[in-house]
Formats: structure tokens, C-alpha cells, sequence
């Protein structure tokens, strides 16, 4: 049962219609042997599987994060008969870690603290008044003597998350064993041999520890959540490990809709212009110059200086927050795609030209095919592979200009959750005495950790599905 | 040659129009002036009059394209697209929202954007290039594999976190250079020591992994076979022939840049308090002065193109199979 009353914002509709759009394209290339021979080569490679684990963590969180609705209000009447919503909107990733949204603190606490960060006067038992740290209101709570039973405490948990982890792990590797045997007519030992020797094509050992470690990591953090602030608290007392996992559907959402937005156009344009030259490729070629000249972050800086003043405007349009915070973030998807396409429209032209000249588009045309005919049934197929590494090569740049952005408050809304946000508010933070550092490390450290990965599976495909590299 | 390029200047001219289109219907037609006057002033408590009287000091006032209660030359003249778009051309940037001569702001902050971006790209082409060319030695080793790898991750790291990193090592912890900070003169290089190194150090990662593919793509080349088939030891066909001939595709790239230096990065100095023409920019985009955001849009776009003019050129002086018609 939906836990209250579902909320279709924009970027929930497009993102779920591209994870539709993925899958469908998955489900049509397994059946064509030349569509699949790449994406085989992405999984037989070490750093193809590695990244490809650690993105579906991310992606699986940003997706559930993209499931809104306004949550059931609790103790009401039973016999009103009609059930009340609450007015805020959350997601479905917010439910899952309810405790860490709703414990918030005074202000800053280190990671795994018992005591706030500032001092506090307190009113002690026998009526003096004293400059204390005070205890947290939620992180340790449940301590008698933090100075003594943290430690073991801590342990305790991480040890707890770790033995979860592994059970977890074992059942994962077993299942996964099984469903092999099975596919393979096998023994299941043999298999289990196979899993470990680290001889398989597909290398199942890569897979199987990168599992371990990504669970170990999932589980022990989860754990530590329950009772502490793993990653402390920032300066109005929200949690940070909330804030740095909220933000990845930003990352997500940005590095991923910019390109789909952009799409369209780029292909169309850049097919157009190197089908047809003449008179339609110089209005296109003038086009993509034109936008290319004007410098990347000042254009989108104007864009979203205006889109400010037409917010302001027209306050009355957006129905909450949170919408008003996502149509900017679409807007910002829009305008980063609209600097962004140019690139992909040239190498599309190029690649047509070439096209239009080889032998079976002669022939094609030679039998009578039309133009629209010949540009989708025999153009376009040829040039995807171009599309789809322009699609992951961008993700990994989209995200850190997101930060970038943010930073100098062009970016997204300044009350969503995205590292650059984070970063933003925590740029004075390292001048502070004792230096509170969690708040940028952990923002800097979630966006390096998706960065890095996504950079890695992007040489990975391109490799597979570069057809000059595939030799 | 000479007819070539008369010809791209004259190609240049209808790309910028384009661009002042675009600026022009982004911040006049989108929002009207009237919109940004209430912005400037705030959204309450606002009377038309003081709206009219702000339009009127900063020349917001005139129509938009056509001014039908004048006469003759003036019905193009007394308009805001002539007034605010079409004097860019001859680069009269005008006063900016707060009143200030940008033109002659620009004069004045290029030199610290320039104090930074040049050596900046010139030392950072240098390592580049050097541990480029020293993978390229390794190629196909572990040392080749696991420098590809450092390559990808230091790419992956934020710029964000380079500067403020460097800042927290550096300026604070170390004390070896001033945080942030500026000054002409010979002192002044202290200022532009970290900014420079933040620079080459955050830019290393992708420009090395680019020049390598480069160098890896000329050493199969036949005639790089050919000079190792005749005994030329490794080192000088890496150093003479590989080097050179893939310093062409090199210098071009750098060459696009080159114009743009004038503009500075905008992270980097707003990070470091340098009053360069990017830092310029980031105060008048959180201030909303939209005449400076204007007339850096319409200067970036000249720049670039200029370079894209420049690249050509290049090509033929540094390639002499290249000949422009």
C-alpha cells in the first residue's frame, strides 16, 4: 500500500521514463547479436562490472528518492472517515531513513558525537549556571557515559552492520551461484569454483567482492545511523549523511536529463545538417557557432538570473516549494543542455557526411528509399553508438558543473539538497576553530566516489562501442 | 591566406549578431526592464515613479526596437536595442546598473585575470606534456595502466575541493602563501603562487590522459616504424619525431583558448579575492547587474571567435600540408 498521496513532479516523470526507455533498449539489443556484442564486451571487463555496481547504488537511491507524495498525517481520528494528507512532500527514500530526517540538532556536531559542537549555558541540578558542551539531542542518546561506552558502542554497531552484511553477501553469492549452475547445466560446487577462481569470462570474482565491500560499507553505515551522526551534523543541525544522499539525485537527475533534453535536437540537427548539406546545414551550422560562442557559464548565469526575476514574478504559478524547486532544476537541466548539444550536433554531422557517401546508403537511395526513410532506417542506427557515449562520457562533467554552479549560486534551487549546495554553505566552515571539515568532505567525497566510477564505466563503453577502438 | 581570412572576419560578423540576438532577447524581452527595476529595488513597497525614474537613469526607458515618437534617425536611435545591443559592436559597453564605466573596468581587470591564466596554461602545458610523454615511454605497462588511473581519478576530484583543499594545506596549516589576496609589483607573486599551482594541479588529470591518446595515436603512425626500423634509438624518434608532430594538435587546442585568458576563471578568483575579470563577473551575477553580465557575454563570444580565427591560422603555420582557400 502507497504510504499517502502520490506527487508526479516533472523530473520524477522524465527520469522514470528514461530507466523505461533504458530497459526497453536493453530488453531489444539482447536479441540482436551485433547490439549485444558491445555491451558483452562491458561486462567481461574488471572495471566495467566494479562500476557498474557502484552506479546502481547511486542510481537505485536517486530512484527511490524520485517516488513523491504527501505522507499520511498520523493520530488522526479513525472515524472521519477520509484519510489527511500533510502538506510537505517527500519521497519514498525520505520514509526509508525517517530517523535521520526528522534527528536534528542545534548545530554542528562532529561525526559520531555525543556532545553538541558550541558551548551552551546550562542550568546544572544545585542551580548554578555553567558553559558546557551539551549532549546531543539525538546522536548517542542513548548513553548513560558516552566518554566510556562510545567506543565499544561504535564497535559493537559496526560489528552488528558487518555480520549483516556478510549473511547478506553469503545468500547474494549462493543465489547467485545457483542461478548460474542452473543457465549452465552445472554443479553447484563447480560453479562456487568458478565464482571464486577469478577464470570466468564474465570476471564473477570482481563482482562478488565488489558486492562485499559495497554491502559491507551499506550495512555497517546503516548500523551506525540508527543511534549516531556518522557524518556529524552541519550548521542548523541536519544530519549530513541525509544531505550528501538526498543530493545524489540531483547529481543523478542533472547528469542524466541534460543529455536526454538535449537529445532530440542534436541528433535531428546534426543529421539534418550532414544529410542534406546546402542551405539547411549552414542555418545549422550558424546555429550551434552562434551558441557556442557565447561562454558556457555566463549564458547559463544570464538564463537563470532571468528565470529568478520570472520567479519572483510569478510566485503565485508554483504550488509549493518543492515543485518551484524542481521545475528549476529542470530549467537549469535545459539551459546546461542547451550549452552542451553543440558538441554532439558536430560530431553527428561529421559522422553523416561520412555516411551519406558509403555504399549501402548509395545503394539505398539508388533503389528509390526516401529521404526520411533513409535517415532513420539506415543513418540513424550507425550513429547511435555515437549518441549513447556522448550520454555517459557528459554525465560525470555534468555533475561536478552542478557543484560548480551551486557554488556561485547559479545552480539549483538553494533549498534542495546537492553537493554544491553543501559545499556552498560549508566554504567557511574551514576557517573555524576546531575546523569543521565532515560537512565538505563528505559532499566532496559522495560526488568524487559517483565522478570517479562514472568516469570509468564511460571509457569502458566507449572502448566497447567505438568501432574504430574495437579492432 | 590573406582572402581567407577576410572572409572568416566577415563570417565572424553575422555569429555575433546571432549572439547579441540572443543576449538581447534573454534579459530585454524575456523579463521586461520593468520587471528588473522591481528586482533592483525590491519587490514591495515599490512605486512606478521610482520603477520610471531607475529606468530613465540607466536608459531602460526607450522602446524596445522602433521609437515611433521620433523622428528620422532617432526612431532607431532613442531604443533600447540600439542604445544597449548595437553599441557593443564598436565595444562601448556603456555604465553598468550601478553606474560604473565598464569599459573601463575591463582595461583595468584583465591584467590580474591575465597575471594568473597565462602562466597558469603555460606550466600546466609543460608538466602535461611531460608526463604525457613519459607514459606514452611506458605505454602498455603497469606504470602506463596505473598513471591512467591516477589520471581518471584526479579528474573525478571537484575543482571546488582542489581550492579549498590547497587553501586549508597551504595558506593555513603550512603558511607557506597568503590565502587569498592581490597586489601589483614584484610582491605580488606570492598572491599568484597557489592560485597558479591549484590551477595546473586540478587541470593535470584530463590534459595528461588527452596528450597521451595523442601520443599514442602518432606512434603508430608508418613513419614513426619506419625511423625505429632504422635503428633511431627510442628516446629521440619519442623526442624528434613523435613529440613534434603531436605538438600540432596540441598547440591548436591551446590556441582556442588563448583569447578566452582574458576573461579569468571565475571560481578561481572569486576563491582568492584576485579583482580580475571572473571574479568581476561572479559579483555581477549575485549583485544582478545585468549590463556587466551582458556585456561579458557579448565579449566572450568575440574572444572565442577570435580564437577559432587564430586556430586556423595556426594550423597552417605550424602544418605546412594545411593551405586555407
Amino acid at each position: 500500500m502507497f504510504p499517502g498521496k502520490p506527487v508526479f513532479l516533472l523530473t520524477d516523470i522524465l527520469v522514470f521514463g528514461l530507466v523505461l526507455c533504458i530497459v526497453m533498449f536493453f530488453l531489444y539489443a539482447m536479441r540482436k547479436p551485433h547490439l549485444r556484442q558491445p555491451w558483452q564486451q562491458v561486462v567481461r571487463s574488471r572495471a566495467g562490472v566494479i562500476s557498474m555496481i557502484v552506479l546502481s547504488v547511486y542510481v537505485g537511491i536517486a530512484l527511490l528518492d524520485s517516488v513523491h507524495f504527501h505522507p499520511v498525517l498520523e493520530n488522526q481520528s479513525a472515524a472521519s472517515g477520509h484519510v489527511q494528507h500533510s502538506g510537505e512532500v517527500i519521497s519514498l527514500f525520505d520514509r526509508m531513513v525517517s530517523g535521520l530526517r526528522e534527528s536534528g540538532e542545534k548545530t554542528y556536531s562532529a561525526p559520531f558525537a555525543a556532545y553538541l559542537y558550541a558551548k551552551e549555558t546550562v542550568q546544572q541540578d544545585d542551580g548554578t549556571k555553567q558553559r558546557v558542551y551539551p549532549r546531543l539531542a539525538w546522536g548517542a542518546s542513548h548513553l548513560e557515559h558516552p566518554e566510556t561506552q562510545k567506543t565499544g558502542d561504535v564497535l559493537r554497531l559496526g560489528l552488528k552492520g558487518a555480520l549483516k552484511a556478510v549473511v547478506l553477501w553469503g545468500a547474494l553469492v549462493l543465489l547467485l551461484g545457483w542461478v548460474l549452475s542452473l543457465r549452465a547445466g552445472r554443479a553447484f560446487r563447480v560453479t562456487l569454483g568458478i565464482l571464486f577462481s577469478g577464470r570466468s569470462r564474465i570476471p564473477w570474482r570482481t563482482v562478488v567482492v565488489t558486492l562485499g565491500i559495497v554491502l559491507l560499507v551499506l550495512m555497517t553505515g546503516a548500523e551506525w545511523a540508527t543511534k549516531y551522526h556518522v557524518l556529524g551534523t552541519d550548521k542548523v543541525g541536519e544530519d549530513v549523511l541525509y544531505q550528501a544522499l538526498k543530493s545524489i539525485r540531483t547529481g543523478v537527475v542533472i547528469g542524466t536529463l541534460t543529455t536526454l533534453l538535449m537529445l532530440p535536437f542534436a541528433v535531428l540537427f546534426g543529421i539534418m545538417a550532414g544529410y542534406f548539406r546546402g542551405w539547411v546545414d549552414d542555418v545549422i551550422q550558424y546555429l550551434y557557432t552562434t551558441l557556442n560562442s557565447i561562454p558556457g557559464v555566463l549564458l547559463i548565469a544570464a538564463a537563470v538570473l532571468m528565470l529568478n526575476v520570472y520567479m519572483s514574478k510569478h510566485a503565485e504559478q508554483f504550488a509549493s516549494l518543492t515543485q518551484r524547486a524542481d521545475l528549476r532544476l529542470l530549467f537549469l537541466c535545459l539551459i546546461l543542455g542547451l550549452t552542451s548539444w553543440t558538441g554532439l550536433c558536430r560530431l553527428l554531422r561529421a559522422e553523416t557526411l561520412k555516411l551519406r557517401e558509403v555504399d549501402f546508403i548509395q545503394a539505398a537511395t539508388a533503389f528509390g528509399v526516401g529521404r526520411v526513410q533513409t535517415i532513420f532506417r539506415h543513418i540513424l542506427p550507425n550513429v547511435m553508438h555515437i549518441v549513447l557515449i556522448t550520454l555517459v562520457l557528459d554525465f560525470s562533467g555534468l555533475v561536478l558543473a552542478e557543484a560548480v554552479l551551486s557554488y556561485i549560486n547559479i545552480g539549483v534551487d538553494p533549498t534542495m539538497n546537492s553537493w554544491g549546495n553543501m559545499i556552498n554553505s560549508a566554504r567557511l566552515e574551514m576557517a573555524r576553530e576546531p575546523v569543521v571539515w565532515w560537512s565538505l568532505a563528505a559532499s566532496l567525497f559522495f560526488m568524487f566516489t559517483l565522478v570517479l566510477f562514472a568516469n570509468l564505466f564511460a571509457d569502458v563503453v566507449r572502448d566497447a562501442l567505438d568501432p574504430r577502438l574495437s579492432r | 591566406m590573406i582572402a581567407y581570412i577576410i572572409r572568416r572576419v566577415l563570417y565572424a560578423i553575422p555569429i555575433l549578431v546571432g549572439v547579441n540576438v540572443i543576449t538581447f532577447l534573454l534579459f530585454f524581452v524575456v523579463n521586461t526592464p520593468d520587471d528588473m527595476a522591481r528586482m533592483f529595488l525590491g519587490q514591495k513597497h515599490v512605486t512606478q515613479e521610482q520603477v520610471e525614474d531607475w529606468k530613465t537613469e540607466r536608459g531602460y526607458h526607450y522602446p524596445l526596437f522602433y521609437n515611433m515618437q521620433e523622428e528620422g534617425a532617432d526612431t532607431i536611435r532613442k531604443t533600447i536595442f540600439y542604445n544597449k545591443s548595437l553599441r557593443l559592436f564598436i565595444f562601448d559597453f556603456g555604465r553598468s546598473d550601478s553606474g560604473r564605466d565598464i569599459g573601463f573596468d575591463i582595461t583595468q581587470r584583465m591584467w590580474p585575470s591575465l597575471a594568473i591564466a597565462v602562466p597558469q596554461l603555460l606550466i600546466g602545458l609543460l608538466v602535461a606534456i611531460t608526463f604525457a610523454l613519459l607514459i606514452a615511454f611506458f605505454r602498455a605497462t603497469y606504470i602506463d595502466y596505473w598513471a591512467v588511473v591516477i589520471c581518471v581519478a584526479l579528474m573525478s576530484i571537484s575543482s571546488l575541493f582542489y581550492i579549498i583543499g590547497g587553501q586549508y594545506v597551504m595558506g593555513k596549516i603550512l603558511r607557506v602563501v597568503p590565502i587569498s589576496g592581490f597586489e601589483t609589483g614584484l610582491f605580488g607573486i606570492k598572491f599568484l603562487i597557489l592560485p597558479v599551482l591549484i590551477g595546473i594541479v586540478g587541470g593535470i588529470g584530463s590534459s595528461t590522459r588527452w596528450y597521451r591518446t595523442i601520443f599514442l595515436e602518432e606512434m603508430n603512425r608508418d613513419y614513426v616504424r619506419t625511423a625505429r626500423a632504422k635503428g633511431i634509438a627510442e628516446q629521440v624518434v619519442l623526442f624528434r619525431h613523435v613529440l613534434r608532430n603531436a605538438l600540432i594538435p596540441i598547440l591548436t587546442g591551446v590556441v582556442v583558448i588563448l583569447p578566452l585568458l582574458f576573461m579569468g576563471s571565475l571560481i578561481t578568483e572569486s576563491f582568492f579575492g584576485i579583482p580580475g575579470l571572473g571574479s568581476y563577473t561572479i559579483d555581477a551575477i549575485n549583485r544582478q547587474d545585468f549590463a556587466i553580465v551582458r556585456s561579458m557575454v557579448f565579449l566572450g563570444a568575440f574572444l572565442y571567435i577570435v580564437g577559432l580565427l587564430l586556430t586556423d591560422i595556426s594550423y597552417t603555420v605550424v602544418d605546412p600540408r594545411v593551405r586555407l582557400r
